[in-house]
């Protein structure tokens, strides 16, 4: 994103800003076509998104406890989004060694940790494998 | 918590958040090239992250026990397959929903259908 975002001038800020995960997996993933500007883009997704957390978030808070029917079932949209994602990533890379990797590293840390606290386990894991294999990963032509 | 506990909570949150959102644009300004090392990291760390992310959503499935899972994994599959097939992100998103949904509400009479005959497994 560092690069991405270098020419956006006063934009800038607010994409930095309003760059949450979900935000951040569209606009890092998206194949934005010729033509379309990169920076308006990256900015409606980000406002649109930002839109629809804070009025989510204001609907739920004043209509969540009539709510009485079963949602549990909707938190699968989550795992579908994120997952929807990783394929297009997955059909994007040319090698698949960094995703494999942190499935690998992540499934290990939450079988260790537990459900509870794997994350920042795993983050230090991810991070720490792939510099230790960033020589061969290199060569191979990670993209 | 008390009002100004509330306050203290949110922006201590806030400001957390922008750190983590700011603080590399700010370690690695626009007008130096960004290190080689920080760019590998940039390339690579995303399809891992993302790998994370999903784990991260299955972590209180329960593999050993209940559904052992099945209802999520045949959506996901169902999730790939249609988007191999239309690769329409929110057709993809909806539909693995909407049979997920469907798929935990079947398990859930089929368990209660096999504790009724006697014949249940699982627990």
């Amino acid at each position: 994103m560092l690069d991405r975002f270098r020419n956006m001038g006063v934009k800038k800020p607010y994409l930095i800003y309003g760059m949450c995960d979900e935000t951040f997996s569209i606009n890092y993933t998206a194949r934005i076509p010729n033509g379309v500007n990169q920076g308006w883009f990256m900015f409606w997704v980000t406002l649109l998104n930002q839109l629809y957390w804070v009025s989510g978030a204001i609907l739920g808070g004043i209509f969540g406890s009539f709510v009485r029917i079963n949602t549990k079932g909707l938190g699968f949209a989550m795992t579908a989004m994120f997952v929807v994602i990783f394929m297009e990533q997955w059909m994007k890379e040319k090698n698949h060694w960094s995703s494999l990797i942190g499935f690998a590293v992540t499934g290990g840390s939450l079988a260790i940790f537990g459900s509870e606290n794997f994350i920042v386990p795993s983050m230090v894991l991810i991070l720490g494998t792939l510099s230790v294999l960033r020589k061969p990963l290199e060569r191979m032509g990670v993209e | 918590m008390t009002f100004p506990e509330q306050m203290i909570t949110i922006s201590a949150v806030s400001v957390g958040t922008l750190l983590t959102r700011f603080l590399p644009f700010l370690v690695f300004p626009a007008g130096k090239p960004t290190p080689e090392y920080i760019q590998y990291l940039g390339k690579v760390l995303a399809p891992a992250v993302f790998s994370l992310l999903i784990v991260y959503c299955l972590k209180d499935v329960s593999w050993l026990e209940g559904s052992h899972g099945i209802p999520e994994i045949l959506g996901i599959a169902v999730i790939a397959a249609l988007h191999l097939w239309k690769r329409q992100m929110l057709l993809s998103i909806a539909g693995g929903t909407i049979f997920l949904y469907a798929a935990r509400a079947i398990c859930l009479c089929g368990v209660i259908c096999l504790r009724a005959t006697g014949s249940c497994k699982i627990r």
